[in-house]
């Protein structure tokens, strides 16, 4: 949510340490009394995370009896556990063919990150090497490695994978639906809103179950593919579902006038679009975008639920079978800790772009 | 739309129109085509005649009761109101526990600030699906019913769930109670718009007639040899009598009430700070205390600002307790995905399962925005 306030902000106020404390913290006495009351509770709370996570704890061990002598952490079980929990079913000898994949995605999508590689043809290329290095370094069958076929695949570059390709694949879905949503022609425009509508409606669950299990009723069997594509197709509809209405929202933020001047001026409708009114578009729905992707990467933890072997499923494997079963927090912690650093580290690019969006603009 | 185009009949329009038309209506004649020969070939009867069949599986929780000689209708009916209960009562916590976040992250107080913003960065950059794993591991790995949690011998905590004292209240007890009070909200509230009642008297009627209410129908709707309330007692190895909560409810509550409002929390957060200063200060130089600001001012005109993200973020959440059949918890997604399994009545099955979420989802939409106009219209009186 972008609060947008006319005036513009006070220029900070520096304040000397002891100021600011007082400022800050003691302002009034009952301000005081919270700050005393909740700073304790802080600082216990700290205190009790630091004395479990590093005080007392198992870093090596052959099973989960020996976490039952202490009291801290027991992180021997992402010793133990961790391969599985960060490469699923994939053949152990193969783990690096994994590694070097999920590697190359990042990698791809740091540098699509970077404003040089901002063209269609760059970004293009860019996603085309990253995609093919990674289905070659997973599929394998090519100078000696072994072929891994999909059900195999999990762990996190299963994870990337499916938020990489919902993002790059529906991102031009995104803008076809927001661009059809708008079209003059009254039936295209009616049928685009109600298939955009309908899939809104629906939780991702019933989309990603849809493709799984359902897509082989009712599509021939030559058309199927495998159950990956599938809902890697149905994560991309969902994901270009939400993002054009935030693209048509941003549309629908640029006045009129530009579109006319750019039809005035000769251009086609093509030279309208990808030139006025999409830079504008996007610039104008950049924080809803940033959000959505966000909250894409987290979804795709949902595909456990459908049978998928993804970093979420391989997690809940880690401590499910054998003794680790105890060692639940650890290993959700270590999960959650992967999540956490994915999602926060993208919305902190997405305020570092909403910045540069502020100064671009002044 | 931008364009104003000239109103005649442009013959390239209609064709492309007619094409996408065609190929729209191909494609669904098609996979409804195929779908019936897939069905027919496995022998599966299309129409909704199944569901007056029973079912033959039961579920771990529902709060009518059904058994696995229950019909698929009555299973559906239990899915749906199970997803209803735990998404309404998930976006009430969320709300309570959101606003608090908020009032944190906007006070003047470092530490407050500080305990939000750890908050919602934490516990919105999780998975959802992760928490409600975490927290059903955690419900599972409380004692057993033998070395129970024992909460003053009234109730106890164990990992076959929160035990409570239970009254014999039936779900239609509740309904009639939740109407009871209603009306009399709206009487109360006409009498005292009306000057009748004095408005400092109005909670305490409500409460004090409502509780005569539930009283009367505690006492009225009993069920013949039943005590009034029941307390549970250890039998051996599981609790007897008493309310049981569910290890799959709580822990989807819990996950649903501490996620959403990291995210009801921003939305509310965004609403405070769209409250013109002006307006606080004009409150505080008439000599209201702090909370009189925050209850009389601030958060009645945060809430007109945040009611359309929230009600989009209220329909979000609905649809995410769907994730509940990743801990076991019957919803109405998992009843219907089983019942896809056991009965191959997919297609009716799907129709159902939208259905359902259209409904929730219209629900959530038309009562947000009845509020919405309300506090519209107080708004322009108040001018």
């Amino acid at each position: 949510m972008a609060m947008i306030t006319d005036t513009p902000a006070a220029p900070p106020v520096q304040l000397g340490a002891l100021r600011w404390i007082r400022r800050r913290m003691f302002a009034t006495w009952f301000d005081g009394l919270i700050t005393l009351l909740f700073g304790i509770g802080v600082a216990w709370a700290l205190w009790q995370v630091l004395d479990w996570a590093l005080v007392d704890t198992v870093l090596e061990a052959e099973s989960g009896a020996a976490c039952r002598e202490v009291s801290g952490a027991c992180w021997a079980v992402i010793n133990a556990r961790g391969r599985l929990i960060l490469f699923g079913l994939y053949p152990y000898e193969e783990h690096w063919r994994s590694a070097l994949a999920c590697l190359a995605i990042i990698l791809v999508a740091v540098c699509s990150c970077i404003p040089w590689f901002w063209k269609m043809s760059r970004l293009a290329i860019l996603w085309v090497l990253g995609f093919s290095t990674f289905l070659a370094l997973m599929y394998g069958g090519f100078l000696g490695l072994e072929v891994v076929t999909t059900e195999k695949w999990g762990g996190l570059s299963l994870t990337v994978l499916l938020f990489a390709s919902a993002l790059v694949f529906g991102m031009p879905l995104a803008i076809c639906l927001a661009l059809l949503r708008r079209s003059k022609l009254p039936v295209i425009r009616k049928v685009v809103g109600l298939f955009i509508d309908t899939i809104r409606s629906l939780p991702l669950l019933t989309l990603l179950f849809a493709a799984a299990v359902v897509v082989p009723f009712v599509v021939p069997d030559w058309a199927q593919g495998d159950k990956l594509m599938r809902v890697i197709i149905a994560f991309t509809i969902f994901f270009s579902a939400y993002q054009a209405e935030i693209i048509r929202a941003g549309l629908q933020a640029i006045p009129e006038g530009q579109e006319e001047a750019g039809a005035a001026l000769g251009l086609h409708y093509f030279g309208v679009v990808f030139l006025i009114l999409l830079p504008q578009a996007f610039r104008n729905a950049l924080p809803a975008t940033i959000n959505q992707v966000v909250i894409t990467f987290k979804e795709t933890s949902i595909v456990t639920i459908i049978g998928f072997f993804e970093i979420m499923a391989s997690a809940n494997a880690a401590i499910g079978r054998g003794d680790w079963s105890g060692q639940f927090i650890e290993v959700y912690v270590f999960v959650g800790a992967i999540y956490f650093a994915f999602a926060f580290g993208l919305s902190r690019y997405g305020a570092y772009l909403e910045q540069r969006a502020k100064r671009a603009d002044r | 739309m931008a364009h104003s185009a000239p109103k005649r009949i442009n013959i390239k329009h209609w064709l492309i129109q007619g094409t996408f038309l065609v190929v729209v209506v191909g494609l669904v004649v098609s996979f409804t085509v195929i779908a019936r020969d897939n069905l027919l070939s496995q022998g599966i009867a299309t129409g909704f005649g199944f569901l007056e069949r029973s079912t033959g599986w039961p579920i771990n929780f529902a709060l009518i009761e059904v058994s696995d000689r229950s019909s698929y209708a009555r299973m559906l009916t239990a899915g749906l109101l199970n997803t209803v209960v735990v998404g309404l009562l998930g976006l009430f916590f969320a709300t309570i526990l959101g606003v608090v976040l908020a009032l944190a992250r906007i006070s003047s107080n470092a530490v407050l600030n500080l305990i939000g913003t750890v908050y919602v960065e934490v516990f919105r950059n999780v998975p959802l699906i992760l928490q409600a794993f975490f927290w059903y591991a955690v419900m599972t790995h409380l004692p057993r019913p033998r070395e129970a949690i024992s909460l003053g011998g009234l109730g106890y905590i164990s990992n076959r769930g929160i035990m409570l004292p239970g009254l014999d209240f039936g779900l239609w007890d509740v309904v009639l109670l939740a109407a009871g009070l209603a009306l009399l909200w709206g009487i109360l509230r006409r009498l005292s718009l009306q000057g009748k009642l004095r408005p400092d008297l109005f909670w305490p009627s409500l409460l004090g007639v409502g509780f005569v209410l539930f009283l009367v129908l505690l006492l009225t709707g009993r069920t013949p040899d039943t005590a009034l309330v029941s307390i549970p007692e250890l039998k051996g190895l599981r609790f007897a009598g008493g309310f049981a909560i569910k290890p799959e409810f709580s822990a989807l509550l819990i996950a649903i009430t501490v996620f959403g409002a990291a995210y009801v929390g921003e939305i509310f957060r965004g609403g405070f700070l769209s409250v013109d200063v002006g307006k606080t200060e004009a409150a505080m130089a008439l000599g209201l205390s702090p909370w009189q600001v925050n209850r009389l001012v601030r958060i009645p005109l945060a809430i007109r600002a945040v009611l359309p993200a929230l009600s989009n973020q209220y329909i979000w959440l609905m649809k995410a307790t769907t994730i509940g059949i990743a801990i076991g918890f019957p919803d109405y997604f998992m009843i219907v995905s089983t019942s896809i399994n056991q009965s191959g009545q997919t297609m009716e099955l799907l129709g159902l399962l939208m259905a359902g979420f259209l409904l929730i989802n219209l629900s959530i939409g038309t009562v947000m925005n009845v509020i919405n106009k309300r506090l519209a219209i107080k708004g322009r009186e108040a001018d």
